[in-house]
């Protein structure tokens, strides 16, 4: 950028709205938090005012340092890509993973010591549960879905990433609603709808900001200069389109006033319950299966070096598995007070889902054929077959639980928490460490992660917690669902409640177990992408991984 | 958004093309996954047979609602459902099984989805306040084997009411019955009903639990429809504690509707 | 009532699953259909090209 003193440097619209904006939301958050109801919600009155100055002074600086004319769309004949926000958001994920797992594992022993509950508001169970949820799959999940989706999407159009600023207020704008939901749960501002915890007002930032991630997703997707929109793409365009919908009818709720977190949802009792696993379950289809499926449709390819096995089958599984997903959610309303026509299309259609979950890991496990040997010295490629096979074990026993017989001995036991941990670090956790390993040297231009041993150990510790944590949780659940329903010879119930849990108490233990070592695992994983990260040895151009960044290849 | 200005007119419509295709590609998504929404949720809108015919259902008075906001709020729908299965050991275990009309002012429901602790969809009347206040402040002074968190701070904080009111009209908008009297009197009804030397205990009653109907031959005539608790359920005069709250919604959970009226057959769905 | 949910209930289980064969025969004829194996055997090999 020789000629920078050559143009006259004019604000954009965009900096311009931008600054705007903030500047106005500053002054509407110092009103809040002078007047609000609890000092909750001052207190992210505050982090939003906060967030609104450090905008004005983040988007301010950004003016006066950068060049007049617009970045460069292309440098010699190849896309400029942008992968800051790629970069950000990677390292937000790996960040709220071990955050993540740090206050599972909590939750985990005060089941089995709950003198670990302390018998304080913010350190009790029935808050900590949501924030752990929340950061897993938002936070942790979340990140990693930004990430990998601005980074594929940008390689597979062959395109630098729509506009400037707005790619960076998706990533921070996202990682602050973060902050607030789960801080939010911490202090007692909760809508209590499960996986749909965050108040009004978080709600509204998130749909913000969820609008500008589709429009630099869908702008960049225009803006391509591949005649085909590659699969990846469409599997992240269904989950940025669908959850987007899913968010909004879940969360029509009427605020008690401005200065209050307090919101009432406009649905009530049956109504409310079908909306609610309308959203929960799809949260299930479209966050942590149809986004994760992008990433397996990308990065496993990528790492084995050959073409997905079958282009048509992936598209047959896209189509069939959006269809068949949006019904399924009554099966988590099995025997209730929902009508029972409701409950029967909802176990249909679960068990038909059966069919394109398994076309789909067919799909990713074929890819490997004829590179199966790669399995034996690639770890970070076993870890994301691993993960299809995972996919495929709980994509099986998801159908079979939503039959209403096996439901009603599963529902409401550890079986469920087993299922969704067996799909949760099995299949998403380990997708999204397979990516992140193949991601931080691409991104950073090393030629490999720090240590491919290393990668080996976090998949051995950390499979070892996930057998511990789902055989415990097995247990567990079929034996307390068993206890429930037993009777005596005289036809009386055999078990009070409390009996039940007392049994449980060992497989606790043993779970926790199984998420220490899980946890274990992911510090391992930090540390190797810390010392990836920190040694500065800039790949050379003859490495298998490509270079990328600003900078253009000296070729 | 920042796409470069088109160079040729060929190239522009081929771009054009492209664009539309992803459009196409959204439309499809929108319709394809609305569609098992809309048939699965839009008739429980208009179905009658939805919410069964009950005598004895009425919102919450806004004490009882305050407590549902601390129900919520310490996230106890983590561990307790709020919602009998129609199976012999549930029954037998908590109760008639729950009805759909049981939860038509509950905003959000709170049935649950796991039962770490018991259901207490019933649990009202089924112990008595002294009782759910040592439990909830130390639930092992009486259950030795329970893993339930303490709160034991719940009697010692003030409830915060202040907008009560205000969160009764958002339920009315919601669609719950609130009447203007009843919003209009919140506060005044809210310390009644925690306070049995109030000398608004009885209006407040009345406000919840009668009702003016028409006979055939035109009359209005009040008939009672349901009941209100009103003593000072933590035991402590001095204050309306969050404790006072939560445990008058959990005395009156499962125990409005009036089985002796219920007709099982005339509601089979 | 009662027979405005049969009506509905004989119309969404008949015409139903003529609208999920459809669609599903649909996605199957777009996926297979022989003139697409070319632009679908490309597409397949974009994330291995390298710029």
């Amino acid at each position: 950028m020789t000629n920078a003193t050559a143009t006259a440097k004019s604000i954009k619209a965009g900096e311009f709205t931008g600054i705007a904006i903030a500047a106005l939301a500053a002054m509407l958050m110092l009103y809040i938090t002078a007047g609000a109801s609890d000092p909750g919600y001052a207190f992210h009155a505050f982090v939003g005012f906060a967030a609104a100055v450090a905008a004005v002074f983040g988007i301010g600086n950004r003016y006066f340092k950068r060049d007049p004319e617009p970045i460069p769309q292309e440098i010699d004949g190849k896309p400029n890509y942008n992968f800051g926000p790629v970069k950000f958001a990677t390292l937000a994920a790996l960040f709220w993973g071990v955050a993540g797992f740090t206050v599972g594992l909590v939750l985990a022993l005060q089941l089995a010591f709950p003198v670990l509950n302390f018998d304080l508001p913010w350190t009790n169970f029935g808050r900590l549960r949501p924030l752990h949820t929340s950061a897993v799959i938002f936070a942790f999940g979340g990140n990693v879905l930004l990430a990998t989706s601005f980074y594929v999407v940008q390689r597979t159009c062959r395109a630098r990433l729509a506009g400037e600023l707005s790619p960076w207020f998706v990533v921070l704008g996202y990682n602050l609603f973060i902050v607030i939901a789960g801080t939010g749960y911490l202090l007692g501002i909760t809508q209590g709808k499960e996986y749909a915890e965050p108040e009004w007002y978080a709600d509204l930032w998130l749909t913000i900001v969820w609008v500008v991630y589709l429009l630099v997703f869908l702008t960049t997707i225009w803006k391509r200069k591949e005649p085909h929109i590659y699969v990846a793409n469409w599997f992240y365009l269904g989950f940025i389109v669908t959850i987007a919908v899913l968010h909004l009818g879940n969360n029509l709720t009427i605020p008690v006033s401005i200065l209050s977190p307090k919101s009432y949802i406009v649905w009530s009792g049956v109504q409310d319950a079908m909306f609610q696993w309308w959203y929960g379950h799809n949260a299930v289809g479209f966050f942590l299966t149809a986004g994760f499926l992008a990433i397996m449709y990308y990065f496993v390819p990528k790492r084995a070096d050959r073409p997905v096995y079958s282009y048509r089958l992936s598209i047959i599984h896209f189509w069939a598995l959006i269809f068949l997903y949006i019904w399924a959610g009554p099966h988590h309303l099995h025997y209730t007070a929902l009508p029972d026509w409701a409950q029967t299309l909802g176990m249909t259609f679960s068990v038909m889902l059966w069919m394109p979950s398994w076309g789909g890991m067919i799909n990713g496990l074929m890819t490997l054929s004829g590179a199966w040997d790669k399995l034996r010295t690639d770890p970070i490629l076993r870890m994301m077959v691993v993960s299809i096979a995972f996919y495929g074990m709980s994509t099986f026993e998801g159908p079979l639980m939503s039959i209403k017989a096996v439901n009603s001995l599963s529902h409401y036991t550890d079986w469920t928490i087993g299922h969704v941990h067996s799909g949760a670090l099995g299949w998403v956790a380990y997708v999204s460490f397979g990516a992140i390993y193949c991601l931080v040297p691409w991104l950073w231009n090393r030629k490999e992660v720090y240590s491919l041993k290393l990668v080996n150990w976090h998949f051995w510790v950390s499979t070892l917690g996930i057998v511990f944590y789902i055989s415990a949780m097995w247990v567990s659940g079929i034996l307390q669902g068993l206890m429930w329903r037993a009777y005596t010879e005289l036809g009386f119930l055999e078990y009070s409640f409390v009996e039940t849990v007392e049994a449980m108490r060992p497989f606790y233990m043993i779970r926790a177990l199984g998420g220490a070592l899980f946890l274990a695992g992911s510090l391992i994983m930090i540390y190797n992408i810390w010392m990836t990260i920190a040694r500065a040895e800039p790949s050379t151009e003859d490495s298998a991984a490509p270079a990328v960044g600003a900078v253009p290849a000296a070729a | 958004m920042s796409t470069q200005a088109p160079q040729k007119e060929s190239i522009w419509a081929k771009h054009r093309i492209l664009e539309t295709n992803s459009i196409y590609l959204v439309i499809g998504i929108l319709l394809v996954v609305s569609i098992g929404g809309l048939v699965e949720i839009a008739p429980l809108f208009y179905l009658r047979s939805t919410i069964e015919k009950v005598t004895g259902m009425r919102p919450y008075t806004p004490l009882e609602l305050a407590g549902r906001e601390i129900y919520v709020r310490e996230g106890c729908y983590n561990c307790h459902s709020q919602m009998i299965r129609p199976l012999r050991d549930e029954v037998e275990r908590y109760g008639h099984y729950s009805l759909a009309a049981e939860s038509m002012y509950d905003k959000p429901f709170q049935w649950g989805s796991k039962r770490t602790g018991p259901d207490l969809a019933r649990v009202g009347g089924k112990y008595s306040d002294d009782w759910q206040l040592q439990h909830l402040s130390a639930p092992r002074s009486l259950v030795p084997q329970s893993i339930m968190p303490g709160y034991p701070f719940l009697a010692k904080t003030e409830l915060n009411y202040k907008y009560i009111s205000n969160a009764m009209r958002a339920n009315k908008i919601g669609g719950v019955p609130y009447t203007e009297e009843q919003i209009k009197n919140a506060e005044a009804d809210l310390r009644a009903q925690a306070d049995p030397n109030d000398p608004n205990v009885d209006a407040m009653t009345k406000r919840y639990t009668e009702r003016a109907e028409k006979t055939p031959d035109g009359k209005e005539q009040t008939v009672t429809i349901s009941k209100v608790n009103a003593r000072d359920f933590d035991g402590n005069p001095k204050m309306i504690s969050e404790a006072d709250a939560l445990i008058a919604y959990m005395q009156v959970l499962g125990t409005l509707v009036d089985f002796k009226l219920y007709d099982g057959k005339a509601n089979i769905r | 009532m009662d027979s405005t949910y049969k009506l509905l209930a004989s119309f969404a289980q008949s015409m139903g699953v003529i609208y999920f064969m459809g669609i599903f025969l649909v996605v199957v004829a777009y996926a297979l259909w022989p003139s697409n194996k070319a632009r679908f055997d490309e597409a397949a090999r974009m994330p291995l090209r390298e710029d």
